[in-house]
């Protein structure tokens, strides 16, 4: 029989428990990627304090010698900084001015049929894994490096930032693009009116303009080489070395923790903590960088939009 | 007079060597995508055939295959898909639809942002110590799949967000009006809008998961694995991992094998993609403003 007032009352007397629990249930599910973060910070934390109990704060900070898994063990971890920032430099030689020029182009110079091809290409080099470029890296950078300057290591620190170069280049380009693009036209117009030629638009009024959005992009693209592993154990080698020579054999912070899970470290030991304190200091410079390329952007953000 | 000729005739060179350039590096990108494809095919092309999709991982490279991989990537991407999805799409709902704006709205967006650039490695170390220590996962599918998730649940939050985003209000606002409970405006409204854009998201994080190496790593997946996973407490290994393995190797046979192992791989990426620009494609085709 039809009975449309307890009908409703029904409903709402159903309805409210169930939207409810819901509710919470999508909650949870948001929560859960604060409760990442906060795992993050307390697995490398309380590994990373064990660790500090055996060897002091100064000699892993400031120590010329990693050998955790040799005799006589040394915990310095400047080694490992120094391959990491080794990759970066080559990195950044390769990826920043190729990036930025060709977003340039693709923003200042190109059509909108070149866009339509160059995008989508950029689009697939992104998204290649990077386990194809350390392929990369080992069967074509290096054997060209190797013939160019014989005095090239099998594994060596230029190889690996080449290609960790291309790898970040798509990011740094599409970001850069997005900033040079975001620059009003009438800033373009005013001063090609007055006679200047495209470069001297771009290099004087565009580029100045969007410094920040090509800024932000670059400390990215820096946090990226620092992360990333999988070309830089493959090609650079597992030699913590402190040199800044890159034609030689390193080992990245991320290089490290690679080799220690391939061995077989069970957990406790002071080799296990090695790895969540050099994972701990790999985080730490890659949230700082990153932080610092959110402010840069949420800044530039305000002065178009 | 001439040399105010001449000066202007500098600026425009100027102009036309820095256009050059700017084309010239562009094209630079472009070459590089090239001779990459260019020389895995060449090199991969000669191995690649049914006995090798179909056998098990050799010290003989004549003999080597890569079923394990491709099966382990199976099970471990299906894993990854039925965990992050849920949570993910679920997580965006929450933070569109029922979130009010707030610090705690404010707190999870920043979080997830940043979440997005914690490098691959570090999930490696976060899976390694809850997933495969402290629950005693152990190094099976399981584990992979959970640290994969927790890997692609910022992409996909956040292109799951913007899908939401898309949907008009008004269609909500009817929905309202017409008495619809919140659950009801979402289920029966706007998630189907939002279904395309979900999609699109949800592929490229898979595609991302696909790809990943080094948390595998971390968690152990790199052992001699001569057969294929039957259930999620499994050890397993992956297509990546042994493409890695084969580039560790000095002998050439093994790059080669790499190579055909990597033709693999970006084949399924590639059929992957596929589906996004034909999602993308449909989409547009049939979207009301």
């Amino acid at each position: 029989m039809f009975q449309p007032e307890t009908d409703i009352r029904l409903t709402h007397a159903r309805g409210r428990p169930v939207e409810q629990l819901l509710r919470g249930l999508f909650f949870s599910c948001a929560a859960i990627s604060v409760l990442t973060t906060l795992a993050v910070v307390g697995v490398l934390s309380i590994e990373t304090f064990h660790f500090f109990q055996q060897v002091p704060a100064s000699d892993f900070l400031f120590g010329t010698r990693w050998t955790p898994l040799l005799e006589p063990k040394s915990y310095g971890i400047l080694p490992l900084l120094f391959g990491t920032t080794l990759i970066v430099i080559g990195a950044a030689i390769v990826a920043l001015p190729v990036g930025l020029a060709s977003a340039v182009y693709l923003s200042e110079y190109a059509g909108a049929r070149t866009r339509d091809v160059v995008k989508p290409i950029l689009e697939i080099l992104a998204g290649i894994p990077t386990i194809v470029y350390g392929f990369f890296a080992i069967t074509f950078v290096t054997p060209i490096l190797r013939t160019l300057i014989p005095s090239t290591e099998v594994f060596n620190a230029a190889s690996a930032g080449i290609v960790v170069g291309i790898m970040v280049l798509p990011m740094v380009a599409s970001l850069c693009d997005d900033a040079l693009r975001a620059v009003p036209n009438a800033l373009r117009d005013g001063a090609y009116s007055l006679g200047a030629t495209s470069f001297e638009v771009t290099a004087r009024i565009v580029v100045p303009a969007s410094l920040s959005g090509v800024f932000a992009a670059f400390v990215l693209a820096i946090s990226r080489a620092i992360g990333e592993t999988m070309a830089v154990t493959l090609a650079a080698g597992a030699t913590p070395n402190l040199t800044l020579n890159p034609l030689e054999s390193i080992q990245t912070m991320t290089a490290y923790i690679v080799q220690v899970s391939l061995g077989d470290t069970p957990a406790g030991t002071l080799s296990y903590q090695t790895l969540f304190a050099v994972g701990a200091v790999l985080f730490s410079m890659t949230l700082v960088l990153n932080l610092i390329a959110n402010a840069i952007m949420n800044r530039y953000r305000d002065v178009y939009e | 007079m001439k040399t105010q000729a001449e000066l202007l005739k500098k600026r425009h060179r100027i102009s036309a060597a820095f256009r050059f350039f700017c084309l010239s590096v562009t094209c630079f990108a472009v070459a590089i995508l090239a001779i990459l494809i260019l020389e895995v095919t060449l090199l991969g092309l000669p191995w690649l055939n049914v006995d090798f999709l179909t056998s098990f991982p050799s010290r003989f490279p004549e003999k080597a295959g890569i079923l394990a991989g491709l099966a382990g990537t199976l099970w471990l991407v299906a894993l990854t898909a039925a965990i992050a999805i849920p949570v993910g799409v679920l997580a965006a709902v929450y933070l569109e639809e029922y979130a009010k704006s707030g610090r705690m709205t404010t707190l999870i967006t920043i979080n997830i942002a940043n979440l997005a650039g914690v490098p691959s490695i570090v999930y490696g170390i976060l899976g390694l110590a809850i997933f495969v220590r402290f629950l005693g996962l152990e190094r099976s599918v399981l584990a992979g799949a959970m640290t994969m998730s927790l890997l692609i649940l910022p992409v996909i939050i956040i292109a799951a967000r913007e899908a939401i985003q898309a949907v008009p209000s008004s269609l909500r606002q009817v929905a309202f009006a017409l008495g619809a409970t919140r659950w009801q405006v979402t289920r029966d409204h706007v998630l189907p809008q939002a279904v395309p854009g979900i999609l699109t998201g949800v592929i490229l994080a898979l595609s991302r998961a696909l790809g990943e190496t080094a948390p595998l790593i971390m968690i152990g997946a790199l052992t001699y694995i001569a057969f294929v996973p039957e259930g999620p407490m499994d050890e397993f290994t992956a297509l990546p991992i042994q493409i890695y393995n084969w580039t560790s190797r000095p002998q050439e046979a093994f790059h080669e094998l790499a190579s055909a192992g990597i033709i693999v791989l970006l084949l399924v990426l590639l059929l992957m993609n596929a589906t996004v620009v034909w999602i993308r494609y449909r989409g547009s085709k049939n979207k009301f403003l």
